[in-house]
């Protein structure tokens, strides 16, 4: 059973501190008073165990810490801990997070809301460390909630939200934080760390309710069954995705209220979008070069701006409608591949294609694949993109062609 | 200027927590002057391995924008400070996860800074550093590399020093009350540490480097292919083997020719040729293959492929035929076969000086008997630290005459 962990003597204050993305999880974590804590090595994940390890070794939080023989075990531990009412974590990357794939698969069935971290990292081979969002994308069909950041800050608030939304009865789904190998996890930065009585006004205790695994609940979790029964337990996850949108909005309304902090629209950025010509479509650290880049080009006189979404599952389709068909062209730079898709395109301007299709007005789409295996998203990459943007936007229609930048050729 | 890009170059493991704590410390004493920073590791050097050379990043701005240009990078195009925490990166950088060999002062900007720490003269170490088509400063912090392990910090001051010097070079962005005001109260908390930073910046010896000095050689250096000259399957041609050394006899193996290894070295194992007993235990046990078989059955250490690891010389049944010395006093990677060759005499004068100068500048790869941590300290603490503190690698180190 849970285990509360000692409370550490009060601070009214944020405090600043000089952390990775990865401790940042790790703070947020202590913070949540997790209960059962799952760890395999693989890069760049393995930042977020050692954080977590040091805490508990540092006695600031009480928590069962399972080194498993891989990832497969990894996630069942912390699954089965979940149906007995523990707050659990655990996390994975690249081909790691594809070996754990058959726990990853049954978890939204049972409704267990298990916070991964996956640090994005390439898939093998050629065994790159660096990040590609293809990893985390798997999962993308199956009922995982999936959001990406950008910050050690945004690391640190959304698992704490993440812990909000998963574990809210109306939704129990599993959920899964992407953070980018190297430019988050390995990047330390000053965030601010909220004391533990604002998180406790915000983070209810985990309870399972009827769920609970427990001799006073007596209950038998995933017996097997035929074509009865299985497209009504789709339906049900289906309506717990569809739920978790109201959800995600009230977590957020109620984190700005309590910590003073964290923005308006759940779902997306929005950097200089208002007058935006041209708009860019991105997620995680891609953010970053971007937003120099759109400043730069603004000196320019060149209206650009950045969408940079936060949320993929649920994908927030009548928002970024509404925030993209204002546009001339729109921009999608993907950090991953589909191959063989439609128009050789990357996962996400897919997505916003399907998204635009019912728009009344839909701007040129141009599809970019970039930075894959961790190569630097350059400012030039980020001019080029734009330009063709410009030419499409000049000639009213968009491009069929899937535009990969950064590439030696 | 409105931001402050520092690298630290650093030994992978042996000095991997001194590197995260100067530039932590670098963003810290910043903070304390209302900047902004993001401290980060070149995510290609991780995981890193004993003595590759890697680097570590400390980048501090005025405002959040500002910094914002320099994250989600790797490495910064240029650095104002190169902070480089063992002498004999001077010969160059060569990570492991890195295509060829980055002279030391790369990304240091015209009129940046070199800071090191050293016991050799700013003459002894251009010798090593590769020429720059721009002048640059050549900062000296008297002190010996500061070596430690994974999971051991050797608290020998070496990271106040360096911020002490830093407060010097760019006081516009590291004031010394600043630094002090860091060390005293955020990570460290040590009035001790404090005076250690105010000596350094006092003590820091700077000067100017023209474009004629330096090491003229070039690095090596190779074209990356394009994605269509690239062979499909993620496969790569093997290296060829090698060929006889000379008159069909010995054996000299081909090497990758875009990864050598010597800039991991910090230690170098000299042979003494006569006393060899061509056992072969140091051309099998030598994990990276560097000794190529003589004509005569007795191997040399190839000085491009070896690491310094120190294995040849634990391995080695013969009292003082393979011992590890002090990188630093080489300036090239020539063959020591051939020496021998030549002039078997001279070769033993030359041998019995490279030992013996190890008693001066032995380096301590982590620590070996009870109290040698307390006993290192007390040499680097008191009197700047140029005692010999044993440290060399390999199992039978103990059995041998230093």
């Amino acid at each position: 059973m849970a285990v509360a962990t000692k409370p550490a003597p009060a601070a009214a204050q944020d405090r600043e501190l000089l952390i990775s993305g990865s401790e940042a999880v790790a703070e947020a974590l202590t913070l949540a008073d997790i209960d059962v804590v799952t760890a395999y090595p693989i890069r760049p994940y393995d930042t977020v165990m050692q954080a977590i390890a040091k805490k508990i070794a540092n006695g600031q939080l009480v928590a069962e810490y399972i080194v498993a023989e891989g990832e497969h075990s990894q996630f069942e531990i912390v699954k089965h801990a979940s149906t007995v009412g523990a707050r659990v974590f655990c996390g994975s990357s690249g081909v790691g997070w594809a070996y754990a794939m058959e726990c990853l698969v049954v978890t939204p069935p049972l409704r267990v809301p298990m916070i991964a971290l996956v640090g994005n990292r390439a898939l093998d081979d050629p065994g790159a460390f660096g990040v590609e969002h293809n990893d985390a994308l798997f999962v993308r069909d199956l009922g995982w909630l999936l959001c990406w950041i950008d910050t050690s800050q945004e690391a640190l608030d959304t698992t704490l939200i993440a812990y909000r939304v998963a574990e809210d009865r109306r939704v129990f789904l599993p959920l899964a934080i992407s953070a980018d190998g190297a430019f988050l996890t390995h990047s330390q930065a000053l965030t601010m760390v909220p004391p533990k009585e604002k998180v406790e006004r915000f983070l209810p205790r985990y309870d399972r309710g009827d769920l609970l695994l427990h001799p006073d609940n007596p209950i038998t979790v995933a017996p097997q069954a035929n074509e009865d029964w299985v497209i009504e337990i789709r339906r049900q996850n289906n309506e717990a995705m569809g739920r978790a949108v109201g959800v995600i909005e009230e977590a957020y309304a109620d984190f700005r209220r309590i910590f003073g902090r964290g923005p308006e629209n759940p779902w997306f950025e929005e950097y200089m979008t208002a007058d935006a010509e041209i708009i860019l479509v991105g997620m995680g650290t891609i953010s970053l070069p971007i937003k120099v880049a759109i400043r730069e080009m603004r000196a320019k006189g060149k209206k650009v701006g950045l969408v940079r979404l936060r949320w993929f599952r649920p994908f927030p389709w009548e928002g970024l409608v509404k925030a993209l068909s204002k546009a001339q062209a729109i921009g999608v730079i993907d950090r991953d591949y589909s191959f063989g898709s439609p128009f050789g395109s990357g996962v996400v301007a897919n997505e916003i294609r399907a998204a635009l299709y019912n728009a009344e007005r839909r701007p040129p789409l141009l599809s970019f694949i970039c930075g894959l295996g961790g190569r630097e998203v350059t400012l030039e990459d980020v001019n080029k993109a734009t330009e063709m943007c410009y030419g499409a936007a000049t000639a009213g229609k968009s491009d069929t062609k899937t535009h990969w930048l950064g590439v030696r050729e | 200027m409105a931001a402050l890009i520092s690298e630290i170059v650093y030994r992978g493991i042996f000095q991997k927590n001194l590197a995260s704590r100067i530039a932590r410390g670098i963003v810290l004493s910043a903070r304390k002057s209302g900047r902004w920073g993001i401290a980060f590791g070149r995510y290609g050097d991780s995981p890193q391995r004993n003595g590759i050379p890697a680097k570590d990043f400390a980048i501090v701005a005025d405002t959040k924008e500002e910094l914002e240009q320099n994250m989600a990078r790797y490495e910064p195009k240029h650095v104002d400070v190169t902070v480089c925490v063992d002498d004999t990166l001077a010969k160059g950088v060569e990570s492991w996860a890195w295509y060829g060999l980055q002279p030391i002062n790369r990304l240091t900007v015209p009129n940046g800074t070199v800071l090191m720490t050293s016991l050799q003269s700013g003459g002894e170490l251009l010798k090593d550093i590769h020429r720059k088509d721009a002048p640059y400063k050549l900062a000296l912090i008297r002190a010996k590399a500061s070596f430690s392990g994974l999971w051991v910090y050797k608290e020998d001051h070496t990271e106040v020093r360096i911020l002490g010097a830093l407060a010097k070079i760019a006081p516009a962005f590291l004031t010394l009350d600043g630094v002090c005001q860091a060390i005293a109260e955020m990570e460290w908390g040590s009035d001790l540490k404090v005076a250690s930073a105010r000596k350094a910046y006092e003590r820091l010896e700077t000067r100017e480097v023209k474009i004629t000095e330096g090491n003229p050689e070039v690095p090596y250096s190779f074209e990356m292919p394009k994605w269509w000259e690239m062979r499909e399957g993620v496969t790569i041609p093997a290296i060829p083997i090698g060929k006889p050394k000379e008159e069909g006899k010995g054996y000299v193996p081909e090497r990758n020719p875009y990864f050598k290894k010597f800039t991991t070295r910090t230690m170098r194992p000299v042979v003494n040729f006569d006393t060899c007993v061509k056992c072969t235990l140091c051309w099998i046990q030598c994990p990276d293959s560097c000794f190529d078989v003589m004509p005569d059955g007795t191997y040399d250490a190839n000085m491009e492929a070896c690491c310094g690891c120190g294995v040849c010389e634990a391995v080695c049944p013969v009292e003082n035929c393979i011992t590890m010395v002090n990188e630093s006093v080489f300036e090239d990677n020539a063959s020591q076969w051939e020496m021998w060759r030549k002039d078997k005499a001279a070769y033993q004068g030359w041998l019995t000086g490279k030992i013996g100068d190890k008693k001066a500048t032995v380096r301590s790869h982590g620590f070996r008997f009870r109290g040698q941590y307390e006993q290192e300290l007390e040499a680097d603490l008191d009197i700047g630290g140029a005692e010999i503190t044993a440290g060399i690698p390999g199992e039978n180190a103990q059995h041998k005459t230093v």
